[in-house]
């Protein structure tokens, strides 16, 4: 079939498209060929065309595994919807599939469901080696056996007639088909392209705007597959960007001049794309030594009156709990990201988890009251890193912004911000102190208090770590510690008294309300609108400020006859062995059950994986069956 | 926003700083300890230099050395133990004109802050960094430290320190890119005062040693050193200082020294009886990591704009 001309296939009437609220595909293979570039153009063109769309890379646990491996599935996967995508969404539609063991990695992720279609590179039928041969026929059968479409296809051989190399140019191919597929708009994916390869020069982007046509034609003569994913009217100008880099541009915009960093994963690459733009906009990226080098470095920075930012990960904060205290203690303004990973310990860095909430609010010696905010998308990514830093000043303190790995990597388009130019930093007050003022002194009612910044003549002070008097002058007596420590806390309950409550997602009253923070807004708002179709009573909430507490909890709370969180981080089985009434919880129920002398009950786990509406979905049914069906 | 008001220079003309105007409070040191004698030399070449006391930081770590910023009346940054380097770094990222004095202890620096220290030595930022040594951790009372000579009791090893110590200068003179290293003892103020004035005119990490006693912990340890100026080596010529005759005069062994020659550095640094002070080695070529960190220092809020939307229209589709 593969020595139709394009010619005939477009004399060939094609299907109509089948009109689809939302299709997910998937594009693996060894690591290396490209398929992420391919995946996220697709995603761009979408989002170009109105689409919603949520982008997630396949990541391979190795840096360079060996090819057809089970583990070293690498890819991406693109979901793309008619309405605004806020996460992966559960099993693939469409999988393209370069080699066939990758997809067993995949398979174990509970990635596909029955009817999935795959479509598979079948070189390997065909391939010298026996033994590859001998796999590639025992994988067919088995996938057939779950229930997957797997439809065999020479990608290889029909994209060798366009390109030289097959290995740089399949992706480009398999873009183009996969453009044919969901009937998404060429002319956008060759402009696409044009700006991807900029750099490297005409010829590379005609080569590569060939093989998209390519690939196109391809799909248009060879398979009986055609979707429609209509898009929504877009009135806002748009960013596609993944949650680092909403977190890059939010420090930019936040008029924060200088982030201290040093490399972990996956926060990285948030410093990685700062060290090339940061400089237009009149900040620099330092890399210190190690953490507690860096965030020295941003403690000295904001110390000195300049907006200062550290970014990292779990085994990073770790490092900088000693400075973390010393910020507290000494109200140092200061905007600290933790892109949180698998943990404990090194854990699994790439992949996500919300572990490193217990550990952000209560992890430094001593009582450290601090701001801790958690973005739930990759646009408040953005925003809250320029609340975060106006909260720092205002407050005189640190805070700490809690993103995951599964922001950090999802890509979406957000609505473009408009920047104010209030965001951007003011310059340095270099006024005289005002005399009587000490360097901490308190407003008795708020906590608040000014900041003398060096260069400012009469108010020289010297910041220390040891408990201290408005004065800054070290004191050892029963009263400055307990006030000291007072003034800190007050600061909190002010700014809690600022906050409105938050709004619950679905009936104000029911059988079960859902709380979750962080990532896991998206699914689980799927998950809980697909359960009230279904009739369930059931709502949910997510907080975005984890300390202070957003207010009026408890009342909400009331409204429910269950409330339970949802979490990426661990908790005890319910039939643990040996835990009973002592069953270790997860860490937002613990915090909230502290916070609202409530029963909250939790349901988490550590698979490192994103959390699907579908498994939130089932969790749902199966409490609301258990408990709820009675009343 | 927040209270901060536009840039606003110091424009005051005939401000003269005294003694006085750096003296913050009554030192809480032992009777007889070195500290005193830097604090007073540090006083002095505020005062020789007119800096004003708001454009002065004082930045340490913990020990009893550290205490250093309270007893200034400056700006002051006491913060945690062994990291005064990153803060004094952070501070110079983006205050280049802000005059900074780092004092830290032989533990401070060398032992939980070591990977501090090779770095700031690398990233060469214009400072004056103290090494207080007194052969011993003082705040926390008499446990080894690293530059403990071996077979010295402390509370760690009461049959003595068990290992050879560590030779700061040495060590630092090893460190990439450095640019300033020095050595003194606290008991001859003309010397300590001289050293510490090439070093703060040295623009670059300047690292001066500064062989400190602790009569509390380490009574013995200085004290044929001080008894017997033969022990001491006095480097002169290069980049030394050169001490007024009669000061001079007290130190019987003298020797020219090349301080721009890092391999002759590096031997005399290696030497320790006698003890050479002075000035080891000084490059002022060296480059200095501020001259990275200050860029687009002072962009106006209008550019930043500019350049914010730019960087959003890397996304924009
Ligand atoms: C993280 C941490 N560990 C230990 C200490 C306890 N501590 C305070 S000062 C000090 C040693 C001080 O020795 P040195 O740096 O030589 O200063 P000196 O007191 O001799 O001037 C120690 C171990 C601390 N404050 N912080
Ligand atoms: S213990 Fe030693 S170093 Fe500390 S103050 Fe006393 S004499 Fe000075
Ligand atoms: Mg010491």
């Amino acid at each position: 079939m593969s020595t139709t001309t394009t010619e005939a296939a477009r004399a060939r009437p094609s299907a109509a498209p089948r009109r689809v609220a939302e299709h997910i595909v998937e594009i693996v293979s060894d690591s290396g060929e490209g398929a992420q570039k391919a995946g996220q153009t697709y995603g761009a063109v979408s989002a170009k065309m109105g689409n919603g769309v949520w982008t997630v890379e396949i990541i391979p646990a190795e840096i360079k595994p060996p090819a057809r491996s089970r583990a070293g599935a690498s890819g991406i996967r693109v979901r793309v919807g008619s309405e605004a995508v806020t996460n992966t969404g559960d099993e693939a539609d469409l999988v393209v599939a370069l080699n066939e063991q990758v997809l067993y990695g995949r398979i174990e992720q509970k990635a596909y469901r029955p009817g999935t279609i795959v479509l598979l590179e079948n070189k390997w039928a065909t391939d010298p080696r026996d033994d590859v041969r001998e796999a590639y026929a025992k994988a067919l059968g088995e996938f057939r056996a779950l229930g997957l479409d797997v439809r065999e296809v020479p990608l290889e051989e029909a994209c060798q007639k366009v390109a030289q190399d097959v290995r740089v140019g399949k992706n480009m191919f398999v873009l183009g088909m996969l453009c044919y597929i969901t009937s998404r708009d060429l002319d956008k994916a060759f402009e696409e392209v044009a700006f991807v390869f900029k750099k490297k020069g005409e010829q590379v982007i005609r080569k590569n705007q060939d093989l998209i046509r390519a690939g196109h034609a391809f799909g248009a003569e060879t398979l009986e597959l055609r979707y429609e994913i209509p898009p929504r009217k877009v009135d806002r100008a748009q960013l596609v960007l993944n949650g680092n880099q909403a977190t890059a541009l939010g420090v930019m915009a936040a008029g924060i001049e200088m982030v201290a960093m040093y490399p972990i994963t996956p926060a990285t690459s948030v410093s990685h794309h700062l060290a090339g733009a940061f400089q237009n906009v009149g900040g620099v990226v330092h890399q210190a030594e190690d953490e507690i080098a860096a965030m020295g470095f941003a403690v000295g920075a904001s110390y000195a009156g300049k907006t200062a930012c550290t970014v990292t990960s779990g085994p990073g904060l770790a490092l900088k709990t000693e400075f973390l205290g010393l910020a507290v203690m000494a109200e140092v303004p200061l905007v600290m990201v933790l892109v949180q990973r698998g943990g404990p310990s090194t854990g699994l860095p790439t992949k996500v988890e919300q572990g490193d909430l217990l550990a952000s609010l209560y992890g430094q010696p001593g009582d450290t009251p601090k701001i801790v905010i958690a973005p739930a998308t990759i646009e408040e990514c953005l925003h809250f890193v320029v609340t975060a830093r106006k909260l720092a000043e205002a407050f005189r303190t640190p805070v700490m912004l809690l993103t995951d790995a599964n922001l950090a990597t999802g890509v979406q388009p957000i609505p473009r911000p408009e920047v104010d130019a209030d965001w951007l930093s003011p310059p340095l007050d270099q006024t005289p102190w005002q005399k009587g003022v000490t360097a901490y002194d308190w407003d008795e009612d708020t906590g608040l208090s000014p900041r003398p910044i060096p260069g400012q003549a009469g108010g020289e002070y010297v910041l220390t770590g040891l408990a201290h008097t408005r004065l800054a002058k070290v004191a050892y007596d029963p009263h400055s510690n307990q006030t000291g420590c007072a003034m800190r806390s007050r600061k909190l309950a002010v700014l809690r008294e600022s906050l409105k409550p938050p709004v619950v997602n679905g009936d104000r009253h029911g059988d079960l309300l859902v709380v979750g923070w962080g990532s896991t807004l998206g699914s689980i708002e799927e998950a809980v609108a697909r359960a009230r179709k279904d009739g369930l009573s059931v709502s949910s909430l997510h907080l975005r400020f984890l300390s202070p507490l957003e207010p009026g909890l408890k009342e909400i709370f009331r409204r429910f006859r269950q409330v339970m969180t949802i979490e990426i981080n661990y908790s005890d089985a319910v039939d643990a062995p040996h835990t009973g009434e002592h069953r270790r919880i997860a860490q937002l129920a613990q915090v909230l059950r502290t916070h609202t002398l409530m029963d909250i009950d939790c349901w988490s786990n550590v698979a490192g994986q994103p959390i699907a509406p579908r498994a939130i979905h089932d969790e749902l049914v199966r409490r609301l069956q258990k408990n709820g069906g009675n009343r | 926003m927040f209270g901060l008001k536009d840039d606003w220079e110091l424009d005051v003309p005939d401000r003269y700083f005294s003694l006085e105007d750096y003296e913050g409070g009554t030192a809480r040191w032992c009777p007889g300890c070195g500290d005193l004698a830097v604090l007073t030399a540090v006083q002095r070449i505020c005062r020789d230099e007119q800096l004003p006391p708001e454009r002065t930081v004082c930045v340490s770590g913990i020990g009893c050395s550290s205490r250093f910023p309270h007893y200034m009346k400056t700006y002051g940054f006491h913060g945690l133990h062994g990291r005064a380097l990153p803060v004094a770094c952070g501070i110079k990222s983006r205050r280049p004109e802000l005059k900074i004095f780092v004092a830290t202890g032989d533990g401070d620096c060398c032992s939980i802050g070591a990977g501090h220290w090779v770095h700031a030595v690398r990233y060469n930022m214009d400072m004056v960094v103290m090494l207080f040594d007194n052969a011993i951790y003082g705040l926390t009372k008499k446990q080894t430290s690293p530059t403990t000579p071996i077979g010295l009791s402390t509370n760690t090893h009461p049959r003595g320190a068990w290992l050879p110590p560590l030779n700061p200068v040495a060590a630092t003179l090893g460190f990439a890119n450095v640019s300033f290293v020095a050595q003194t003892v606290d008991w001859n103020p003309a010397h300590l005062y001289a050293t510490l004035k090439v070093a703060y005119d040295h623009k670059g990490l300047s690292f001066v040693r500064i062989l400190q006693r602790c009569p509390t912990y380490t009574k013995d340890v200085f004290t044929e050193l001080q008894k017997d100026p033969s022990q001491l080596l006095l480097l002169t010529g290069g980049d030394s200082p050169t001490l007024d005759a009669q000061s001079a005069k007290m130190f019987p062994n003298q020797q020219a020294h090349d301080s721009r020659d890092l391999e002759a550095a590096r031997r005399v640094a290696d030497q320790t009886a006698p003890l050479p002070i002075g000035v080891l080695f000084r490059d002022p070529a060296r480059p200095c990591y501020e001259d990275f960190t200050t860029v687009g220092l002072g962009m106006s809020p209008a550019d930043k704009l500019k350049g914010l939307e730019r960087e959003f229209d890397k996304f924009a589709v």
